[in-house]
């Protein structure tokens, strides 16, 4: 008897208990799906999605500072009408990008997002944009080609150039001007580099250019057997390696006696490389790239963004990194196209976006930007040297290709009919 | 054979009649990016909690085997970018997946089938950890880093299948009809070995049962469930990359299944749902650069108050207030 008191004792506590966490929850879950629902028609909601989580943050926190500038310039106002800024941060993986797009426009209901920061999300995002009516998604910085190159998002638009297109220029300048027909390309085995080296080579080949491939894995710390591998009547060594794998390669490559010039991709001269101390700073001066952005660039606009950048922000970086530039532009384009429609958003964003694919304007570096019919940026590129800086390396601007396509200057469909950039494509060895 | 005391069906029954009219009442984001997710994820969390608690193998090659399906149904899918040579219906690519994952499941168990505790993490670990890597180096069959996109799921009824309630009604079904396999399986005869493996192998070699078959099936049975887990993953996720397998995201859901509590299979969703909330909303809460800081507390101040997880301090509580009873006069026993 006691036995069965105490079980329905329990059951009655039991059953107290679920409900009252059922009670707690309902309320709980309405409570927060109330804040949802506040939308009134004079605030334009601009959502944003960068990295300042994983390995890209300190580039997210600068995508900020770039973005806060753009939205300061206008104090935050398009025709009377606020902008009401909501960030929201990813760790450079699609899924999590994907989330918080789904938040800031389910939950939050903004009108438009400006991001994300890193290749794979960009495509994630793309995906996404493609699902949705009436809102519209604004890259960040995110440069994988196939972004806006295959299967286009009507949604997705990039005022920012993307891998393929920051080589243009090099290919053409290392064999013509350099007179260098033989190079060794060390390159990481992954997508990125892949982009970048099509943009070389398509240039370097058709000029008659030879390439030597040397792939090596991401995270590569010993370049022994590469450094062996490069041809004795090379001219110059193409490095298409970002962070540490640069400094690894170029570190063993000095201290193993190398004296070929060295030729960068976009991302390889960055901060790592630029600030470390050891054997590589040698290799390091007069070293050449290509990209959308250069420490030092004589035009006047470039000089006022970056002491407007240093004045705001004086914790930031030294020079504006290729982050910023990238979102600052993107926002740029997407408050030209608002206030060409007066702010007005009604309509399924119809004259918004109709405005945004037309803006034409100068970015920072003072490019002209514009899109193309799958609403990608063409825009400058501009040829680097490694300079010493009164004692601090800086890339310096010293030439421009003007009004580089996504096809690079090729036909659409010739430029489709290359394929995806891969290992083998494209490919031109050496003869013997 | 009885899988709940009438109370808990009572429970399970209510709970499931809330959930089933949720629709009509909360905003779509709440359908399908907060209890959708939580349900798809609390699935791959379920096949984990149903092995640490019924043969006490803590696997950290679910969230792989999930990626296993989710790579599958990817790499046949009718709409996939870039496309496969082998696309087949939807309809036939997910049980593929699933089955692949099954298969797969058991291939995990059959190579850390003498290894226990700290040793099997070890090893499932390494798996999870080899197989993203491969697939973001694979570019033939994976598409290396930048994955497999553009799958969207098949259409039911008439409706795309990321439609925010047809997403979450197929979650909530698949979830609950696992969730039930998982108590009707605990109770057959297989279950009732697969504990005693748990609590003694031994003993259970000597009463004849054969102790690696039954791991080997026990794992794969939790591969089936993460698969099923994985194809509704992808879907969501629009596609897979090597980051949806990747090291954060074994990680994520093994913490969904420690804060959820180990001790039961409602666990894991429970710490999905606690997951997914704090991942949600941590960044509109507290600081946005900074919000991670919170997420840790939180996970933290959830283990360290109750190492069984949520479900073991709901538990406590309702001890604690039987023994505060049994003190104002209830009858001990």
């Amino acid at each position: 008897m006691a036995e069965q008191d105490h079980q329905g004792e329990k059951t009655m506590l039991r059953k107290k208990l679920a409900y009252r966490t059922a009670t707690a929850l309902a309320a709980g879950l309405f409570a927060l799906a109330g804040i949802g629902a506040a939308a009134t028609q004079d605030v334009i909601k601009l959502g944003s999605i960068t990295t300042l989580e994983g390995p890209f943050a300190t580039g997210g926190q600068d995508a900020y500072r770039a973005m806060e500038m753009a939205l300061e310039e206008i104090d935050y106002t398009i025709n009377g009408k606020k902008i009401e800024w909501i960030r929201e941060s990813s760790n450079a993986q699609a899924d999590v990008a994907l989330a918080r797009a789904r938040k800031l426009i389910e939950q939050d209901n903004v009108d438009i997002i400006v991001g994300p920061l890193s290749g794979a999300e960009g495509i994630a995002l793309r995906d996404y944009s493609r699902t949705l009516e009436g809102k519209t998604i604004v890259n960040g910085s995110s440069g994988a080609a196939d972004t806006t190159l295959r299967d286009a998002s009507p949604n997705f638009f990039r005022f920012s150039t993307e891998g393929t297109q920051w080589m243009a220029g090099l290919g053409n300048h290392v064999y013509k001007d350099l007179n260098v027909g033989h190079v060794a390309l060390v390159a990481a085995d992954y997508a990125f580099p892949y982009a970048q080296v099509m943009g070389f080579m398509l240039e370097y080949c058709q000029a008659g250019g030879a390439v030597t491939k040397l792939w090596s894995p991401l995270n590569t710390t010993d370049f022994g057997s590469i450094i062996a591998n490069i041809p004795q009547d090379a001219g110059a060594i193409v490095l298409i390696q970002g962070g540490t794998d640069a400094l690894a390669f170029l570190t063993q490559y000095a201290e193993a006696g190398g004296d070929l010039p060295i030729i960068g991709g976009s991302i390889t001269a960055d901060q790592t490389l630029l600030s470390a101390r050891g054997p590589h700073q040698r290799l390091m001066e007069g070293m050449l790239a290509a990209g959308p952005i250069a420490d030092l660039n004589e035009d006047p606009m470039w000089v006022a963004w970056v002491s407007a950048y240093r004045e705001r922000f004086p914790d930031g970086f030294d020079s504006p990194s290729i982050h910023a530039f990238n979102y600052y532009t993107n926002t740029k384009a997407v408050l030209l196209a608002l206030d060409e429609v007066g702010g007005d958003l009604s309509d399924g964003q119809k004259a918004f976006q109709e405005a945004l694919a037309k803006v034409e304007f100068k970015n920072p570096m003072g490019a002209n930007v514009r899109l193309d019919e799958n609403r990608q940026a063409i825009s400058d590129i501009f040829l680097t040297r490694i300079v010493n800086d009164g004692g601090t390396l800086r890339t310096a601007a010293f030439g421009k290709t003007e009004g580089v396509t996504q096809t690079m200057g090729m036909d659409r469909e010739a430029f489709l009919a290359l394929g995806a950039p891969s290992r083998d494509n494209p490919d031109c060895p050496p003869a013997n | 054979m009885i899988l709940m005391s009438r109370t808990q069906w009572a429970v399970t029954a209510l709970a499931l009649a809330i959930l089933a009219v949720l629709p009509l009442l909360l905003p779509d984001f709440w359908l399908s990016g907060i209890l959708g997710r939580s349900l798809i994820y609390g699935i791959v969390a379920l096949s984990i909690t149903f092995l640490a608690s019924y043969g006490g193998f803590i696997s950290l090659a679910q969230t792989m085997l999930a990626g296993i399906a989710g790579y599958t149904v990817a790499i046949l899918a009718p709409t996939a970018i870039p496309a496969g040579q082998n696309a087949v219906s939807y309809w036939l690519a997910m049980p593929l997946a699933v089955l692949a994952a099954t298969l797969a499941g058991a291939v995990v168990g059959l190579i850390a089938i003498r290894t226990r505790d700290i040793y099997l993490l070890m090893i499932t670990l390494a798996l999870a950890v080899g197989f993203s890597l491969f697939a973001q180096s694979n570019i033939d069959w994976f598409n290396g880093y930048e994955g497999i996109r553009n799958v969207v799921g098949p259409e039911l009824f008439g409706q795309p299948f990321r439609a925010h309630a047809v997403f979450y009604y197929v979650a909530l079904t698949v979830s609950a009809l696992l969730y039930l396999m998982v108590l009707y399986v605990v109770r057959t005869p297989f279950g009732l070995v697969l504990q005693g493996i748990r609590d003694n192998p031994r003993r259970v070699s000597a009463l004849g049962f054969d102790v690696a078959v039954h791991r080997i099936a026990a794992f794969a049975m939790a591969g089936f469930i993460a698969g099923c887990g994985g194809v509704l993953i992808t879907f969501y996720n629009i596609g897979i990359t090597p980051g949806s397998i990747g090291m954060t995201a074994t990680v994520n859901v093994l913490v969904m299944s420690v804060i959820g509590g180990l001790g039961h299979p409602i666990g894991a969703f429970i710490g999905a749902v606690i997951f997914t909330l704090i991942d949600t909303f941590a960044a509109t809460i507290y600081d946005r650069d900074r919000f991670n800081t919170l997420i840790g507390l939180v996970f933290l101040g959830i283990v360290v108050a109750s190492p069984d997880g949520v479900l073991g301090l709901g538990k406590r509580l309702t001890g604690w207030r039987k023994q505060r009873d049994a003190g104002d006069g209830g009858t001990p026993h």
